[in-house]
């Protein structure tokens, strides 16, 4: 897999994110796929950002991908405590539904084939596979 | 007339307040707070708003964009407004039924149909 080490820094995660989406896009992946994949490396970003490296700009974000014919395969790693998924409540039920934060998970989850949480939860690991 | 300014383009339209964003990716933080001051200087601006959000030029929106429009709809509701979306393309609609806000937002598929008795 490829390993691209960032700082902690939103624009800093752009440069791997973007060659994520060039190496998707040159694979011949179709629009929905990298829209599914854009949102998701968004999503896993903004997370590994604010709440696994709490804002702190001498932690880093590692991004790991390998992307081929069949599948893409990404994992975002960030220097934070971890967490469990499970904690995290449905954004759906009516009693969260107006909460300002809590669907990146669940957005993840709806696009791709597998959202991973590993290492204590320190990183994801998102798969999806070729369908069309 | 329509004004422009970093991040919206804002117009009056019969005492509603007309915004389309002039991002095609709403999805990074810093974008998102900008839209998010300039919504909120407008709503604080105009008490009972009837603001019309048109998401024609939109092609990506994030959770945190979400987020954002969740604050922003409590705001106006507390000022005594209302908030409209239109114009939300099929990728995007489909992050709204994913996360069920298109049950919470008042969403109508064009500008027209979001104008009308509003």
């Amino acid at each position: 897999m490829k390993q691209v080490v960032v700082k902690n820094d939103l624009a800093a995660a752009k440069k791997p994110e973007e060659a994520i989406l060039e190496a998707v896009r040159r694979f011949g992946y179709g629009e929905n796929c990298t829209f599914a994949i854009k949102l998701a490396l968004e999503e896993a970003v903004t997370n590994a950002f604010r709440h696994g490296n709490q804002k702190d700009p001498d932690k880093h974000i590692t991004v790991r991908y390998e992307i081929d014919a069949t599948k893409i395969l990404i994992e975002i790693e960030d220097e934070g405590p971890g967490f469990d998924p499970g904690d995290v409540p449905d954004p759906t039920l009516p009693e969260y539904i107006d909460r300002p934060h809590g669907r990146g998970i669940m957005l993840m989850r709806a696009y791709l084939d597998t959202v991973e949480y590993i290492k204590g939860g320190c990183a994801v690991r998102l798969e999806m596979f070729r369908k069309e | 007339m329509a004004e422009q300014t970093s991040r919206l383009k804002v117009s009056e339209f019969d005492g509603m307040t007309i915004v389309e964003f002039s991002d095609r990716k709403i999805l990074d933080e810093l974008c998102i707070i900008e839209i998010q001051e300039e919504l909120s200087r407008l709503v604080a601006d105009k008490p009972g708003i009837r603001l019309i959000l048109c998401f024609k030029t939109v092609e990506h929106l994030s959770s945190a964009a979400l987020g954002m429009l969740i604050t922003l709809r409590k705001k106006i509701e507390q000022g005594g407004g209302k908030l409209r979306l239109c114009d939300i393309n099929t990728q995007i609609f489909e992050v709204f039924k994913i996360t069920r806000l298109n049950k919470v937002f008042d969403i109508y598929p064009t500008i027209d149909q979001a104008r009308n008795n509003f």
